[in-house]
């Protein structure tokens, strides 16, 4: 049997100052690491879903991006009427020739400005991709200078609301419409048609990529091959959903550094929970010699202040979990690596992120807590009940 | 049976520190029986702790024999020694050294948590302690809601609960006023003369010595053959 856990919790509360300090320097730790993290799994949520299974991406070849891509209208003209192409209810290939380039819009947040996807496509292109909904207003009209804009651009910038006007390109273009998607990515994206777009950035016969869907997953993986593996072509064919996957990369960063900044500051706590055992063990040095006298053995003094540290850091686990639980939800942009545009989502701070940075805490508390728990049962009697 | 609680052959001590060497204690030779109450005296710095501590075994002697309950102190490990302490030995501090976050019936209880007892028994015998020394009022009160006697009587009630063979005091009633010494002293007399407890007692005072069954004395590091009291030591008042 241990010295009863009893001891450790009040002596924690008689010390409070000194322990809530000690706590929030734990929770600061804690909560660098957790917001980098919520960064990250947020921006997996937003690009996981993301994708058609059917649907395949073609870039140039050589091109990581959409928007690095040059895709010739030719090129799109011969591969359009392919074998294993899906039909739409009019009998046209579902297959979307589109221009995709980057603006910048000002916004409160950013008055610097932020860098926007533009979309330029026809009709079938927007077929294709069911899961966007009106939310507002109404699609653009093709030949007209009409954009259609994702929710969260419509959320972040004061300019892109229905009845308003945005200069990019050679002009102004209407705002008419504002779509949403489950689909968390498309949804900073400003759609416009493509005819219209093409002129304005002069690229009417070189453009970005283009969108197919196959009739089945068998023609979809043979589609893949054959126009990847297609020389004359010369084109990167990709299914939609990895490609989409790929762009949660540009977490990645984020993730290190925080990890990084957390790992320096973690060391700082480890000093800091330290610091403050050493002190409670030089504090309480007489009753260590007095249970010892009473029959309990170093190991049982070792166990018991070591638990302690824990305990401390546990209560700095917690607020670090409370410090971060408002950012859960926030809506945030991230420019990411392989589009060049921002992407909107949400922290995310799931019960996973929790435990982790629990247990990160409580690493730090037994790192900490180790060494004076180590003095504490290393003392001899009569010199520890000696001390006052 | 053997009813020797503490034998020692040649039991000494000696402290070095830098080139200085002090002999706490030499070649002591001592028996204690069981249900004897001894005050053990002498002048201040004449190793009356010295030997106390080596019976308690929380000190290792630099020579001579030890033997406490038929026990070897010497070949035991150092958690066998935390396990005997507990078993065997009751140790009271002249500073009582009571857990300051724990109640007084708390700091009871600590030592049963050693035994195989569970939370209901080692509730009752330590409630069953603090009504021995008279405490049973107090049960919930922590120490600093107590006065200097009433710590020690707390703390004598934790040193008994276990049932240890041995009571060891190291002057018990030196932080209290006369008042509470001479009731902690009825108690220490009442566990000698009704529970038979073996106590082994270091004091100053004479008075406290009278409670005792037999009184001996150290001087410089040597323990006086019994009878026998330092040539410059006042004559006891009786
Ligand atoms: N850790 C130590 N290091 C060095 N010398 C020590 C140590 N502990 C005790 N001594 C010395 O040993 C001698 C005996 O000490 P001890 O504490 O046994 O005396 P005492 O009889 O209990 O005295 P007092 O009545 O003042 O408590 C003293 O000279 C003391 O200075
Ligand atoms: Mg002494």
């Amino acid at each position: 049997m241990a010295i009863p856990l009893s001891y450790n919790i009040r002596n924690l509360a008689v010390r409070k100052t000194t322990t809530v300090m000690t706590a929030l320097g734990i929770a600061l730790t804690v909560a660098v690491l957790l917001a980098a993290f919520a960064l990250v799994d947020g921006l997996r949520v937003a690009f996981e879903s993301s994708g058609h299974p059917l649907q395949i991406l073609l870039t140039r070849k050589g091109s990581d991006s959409e928007l690095s891509s040059n895709f010739a209208r030719t090129v799109f003209n011969e591969l359009k009427y392919k074998q294993g192409i899906a039909r739409s209810a009019k009998g046209e290939p579902l297959a979307s020739l589109e221009m995709v380039t980057v603006i910048n819009l000002v916004s409160q947040e950013f008055p610097e400005g932020s860098n926007i996807n533009v979309r330029g496509l026809t009709p079938i292109g927007l077929e294709m991709r069911e899961d966007m909904t009106l939310k507002q207003g109404r699609w653009f009209t093709p030949g007209r200078r009409e954009v259609t804009i994702g929710n969260s651009v419509a959320k972040r910038f004061p300019d892109a609301q229905i009845g308003k006007k945005l200069k990019f390109g050679r002009g102004e273009w209407d705002v008419v419409g504002v779509f949403e998607s489950p689909q968390l990515a498309r949804n900073s994206e400003i759609l416009s048609d493509l005819n219209q777009a093409a002129s304005d950035f002069e690229r009417t016969d070189v453009l970005s990529s283009a969108l197919i869907r196959a009739t089945d997953a068998v023609a979809h993986q043979a589609l893949i091959n054959d126009l990847g593996y297609d020389t004359r072509l010369n084109v990167l064919a990709r299914s939609e959903k990895d490609y989409f996957e790929m762009q949660t990369s540009s977490g990645d960063l984020v993730r290190y550094l925080g990890t990084f900044v957390a790992l320096i500051m973690a060391i700082g706590s480890c000093f800091a929970a330290m610091n403050t055992m050493y002190a409670a063990v030089a504090r309480r040095s007489k009753e260590i010699g007095t249970l010892r006298i009473l029959g309990f053995s170093r190991r049982a003094i070792l166990a018991s202040f070591l638990l302690e540290s824990i305990l401390l850091s546990l209560l700095g686990g917690l607020f670090g979990i409370l410090l971060v639980l408002p950012l859960s939800g926030i809506t945030t942009g991230i420019g990411s690596s392989v589009t060049f545009a921002e992407v909107a989502f949400q922290l995310h701070v799931s019960p996973q992120i929790m435990l982790k940075g629990m247990v990160f805490a409580l690493f730090m508390g037994a790192f900490g807590g180790f060494l004076p728990a180590f003095s504490a049962a290393r003392k001899q009697i009569l010199v520890a009940l000696r001390q006052v | 049976m053997d009813d020797v609680v503490i034998r020692t052959r040649n039991l000494s001590k000696e402290y070095v520190r830098d080139e200085f060497r002090v002999v706490a204690l030499k070649n002591a030779n001592i028996e204690i029986h069981r249900g004897e109450f001894i005050a053990l005296m002498g002048p201040s710095g004449s190793g009356k702790s010295t030997l106390l501590h080596l019976a308690a075994a929380m000190d290792r002697p630099s020579g001579g024999d030890l033997e406490v309950m038929g026990s070897q102190l010497n070949s035991l490990s150092d958690s066998e020694i935390a396990r005997w302490r507990n078993r065997h030995v009751g140790f009271v501090f002249q500073s009582f050294n009571l857990i300051p976050v724990l109640t007084a019936l708390e700091n009871v209880e600590l030592p049963l948590k050693l035994t195989h007892l569970k939370k209901g028994e080692r509730m009752q015998h330590a409630a069953t302690a603090l009504k021995l020394v008279g405490l049973d009022d107090r049960m919930g009160h922590f120490p600093r809601q107590l006065s200097g006697g009433q710590e020690q009587r707390v703390a004598i009630a934790r040193a008994i609960v276990t049932d240890p063979d041995i009571l060891l005091c190291d002057e018990p009633t030196g932080n209290l006023d006369a008042r509470s010494a001479s009731e902690v002293l009825t108690l220490l007399s009442r566990l000698n003369k009704e529970f038979g407890k073996t106590i082994v007692m270091v004091t100053h005072d004479p008075h406290a010595a009278h409670f005792a069954t037999k009184v001996r004395y150290i001087d410089k590091g040597e323990l006086l053959p019994e009878g026998q009291a330092p040539e410059d030591w006042k004559a006891l008042p009786n």
